[in-house]
């Protein structure tokens, strides 16, 4: 009896302990398969730009830090559910994020882009180079005509609960046959396949994919901006942590003027993302 | 507890139910028959015939059905001379590749269960058919095929369970089945207890009248 008594106490203050410890250490998620941004390597370690940028921040707030893996469709429960303490998974600043979370001043920013493979009747679609859809002039209308007109009948892969997926459902671009998918891997995956005609993400994750696969994976039209594509990726964090709102806004403050972020994005983006 | 989340997306996961129900109802089909199939091969004296339906319930069974989906829906999606062959009209659909997972799936299970059944019929019932001078075909049809339905009931109302739970994984290959529905709520509500309670509800009470349909074929079928 006396042996279980202080076997059980011996864990319960290793248990304690270790709580204790976990306490200091910032928890930041990521999704771990969105490259750039964040992704794994081949021996399942988190890498990308904002895994490295994620421990320079840490750097200058001064605390431990770990990195947790989940997946996208449950990030923003899983902050809430404090899971972990921050989201880093280029998570754009919208809106409607905005009503359950908060968000620091954002990092980086890169524009979206429709993908196709070669030899598709969408390349070739004759818009802008790029539309910033917070003002509607009537270019920006012209371009979304043209879209809407191409897009019509077509199946439009994109992946669940992106700035992408809400774009596709705001209207801008008519009623489409919209197809969504737990990571943009699937999306790739069924772009190559053919069971995508059309597919929406981050510019940089199709380039990545093409360079990658040897894939003939095309954009077409012009890259989005603004409106449902949000202000940029920003930290996400708990309403009710304001404290730790605070240190990651000083962080990427310190970071941006010492121009860390503009070399990690360059490193990872092969541009400057930087924001 | 958000109860007005929970009051607003039940319409919409009842939508999702038909799906649900859509898959289930078309693979349980599809999977009695391959069930029966493999079950007759199995009892089969050909060795080839045997063995041929002992790897496909061997594999099917061995395998967890989410790898299946994926191996039917992304692995032959990346075979080239498929995607140019006729199959691919029906490849190229989620719907249909789910359906097939949960046929071939479910018809693997339904198989072991018909088989026992068939070996577990009383030596006795054939003998007396024999006696009687009835044909071999007759005793299939009429004695053993009845026979061996009754025996599995409880087996196989236990697969139909699984099998509704198991059309969850649809979700995976894009399908906007309960789970489906529910997760794309989540994804703009960020409220996943409260959808899930609801989804999970729905989900109950569909096994809820399985598990009674089956023990009322139980009692009705009794001998």
């Amino acid at each position: 009896m006396n042996v279980i008594k202080r076997f059980s106490l011996g864990l319960l203050i290793t248990l304690f302990l270790s709580i204790t410890a976990n306490a200091d250490k910032i928890r930041i998620g990521t999704e771990g398969a969105y490259p750039p941004w964040n992704s794994k390597d081949a021996s399942g370690k988190l890498i990308g730009f904002e895994v490295e940028l994620a421990w320079t921040l840490c750097r200058y707030i001064g605390q431990q830090c770990e990195i947790v893996e989940q997946d996208w469709d449950g990030m923003i429960p899983a902050l809430i559910m404090r899971k972990f303490d921050a989201i880093m998974a280029g998570m754009s600043i919208t809106d409607e994020r905005k009503k359950a979370i908060n968000f620091s001043q954002g990092y980086a920013d890169e524009v979206a882009s429709l993908a196709v493979m070669k030899g598709s009747n969408l390349e070739g679609m004759q818009t802008s180079e790029g539309i910033n859809l917070t003002k509607k002039s009537g270019a920006v209308k012209k371009d979304l005509k043209t879209i809407t007109e191409a897009l019509a009948g077509k199946t439009v892969c994109v992946q669940t609960a992106t700035i992408h997926q809400n774009f596709l459902e705001s209207g801008d671009v008519g009623k489409i046959n919209v197809r969504t998918y737990k990571t943009q891997d699937e999306v790739n995956l069924d772009l190559a396949s053919g069971r995508c005609d059309v597919a929406l993400a981050a510019a940089v994750a199709f380039t990545d994919y093409a360079e990658k696969s040897k894939k003939p994976v095309v954009l077409v039209g012009p890259t989005f901006s603004g409106g449902a594509f949000g202000n940029g990726v920003g930290v996400g964090i708990r309403k009710d942590d304001t404290e730790l709102l605070k240190a990651f806004n000083s962080a990427i403050n310190k970071a941006r003027k010492n121009g860390d972020i503009s070399r990690i994005a360059t490193k990872w983006f092969g541009f400057d993302a930087s924001m | 507890m958000d109860l007005d989340l929970m009051a607003s997306s039940f319409p919409k996961l009842l939508n999702a139910t038909l799906v649900t129900l859509k898959l289930l109802s078309l693979s349980l089909i599809f999977g009695l028959v391959l069930g029966l199939l493999f079950a007759i091969l199995r009892l089969n004296k050909n060795i080839f015939l045997n063995k041929f339906s002992y790897f496909y319930s061997y594999i099917f069974r061995g395998t967890p059905l989410l790898v299946q989906i994926f191996i039917i829906y992304f692995g032959l999606g990346q075979i080239e001379f498929l995607r140019s062959s006729f199959l691919w009209i029906i490849l190229k659909e989620p719907y249909w590749c789910a359906i097939i997972a949960f046929s071939l799936n479910t018809g693997a299970y339904t198989s072991e269960i018909l088989r026992s059944a068939f070996e577990t019929i009383n030596k006795g019932f054939l003998e007396a058919g024999d006696s009687l001078g009835i044909s071999k075909k007759i005793i299939f049809y009429k004695i053993q095929i009845p026979i061996a339905i009754r025996q599995s009931l409880p087996a196989y109302g236990n697969e139909i369970i699984l099998m509704l739970k198991g059309t969850s994984l649809a979700s995976t290959v894009t399908l906007m089945d309960l789970t489906g529905v529910a997760k794309y709520i989540i994804s703009t509500t960020f409220k996943p207890i409260e959808v899930f309670i609801v989804a999970g509800g729905i989900y109950l009470f569909m096994t809820f009248i399985i598990h009674n349909f089956i023990r009322y074929l139980e009692k009705k079928y009794s001998y």
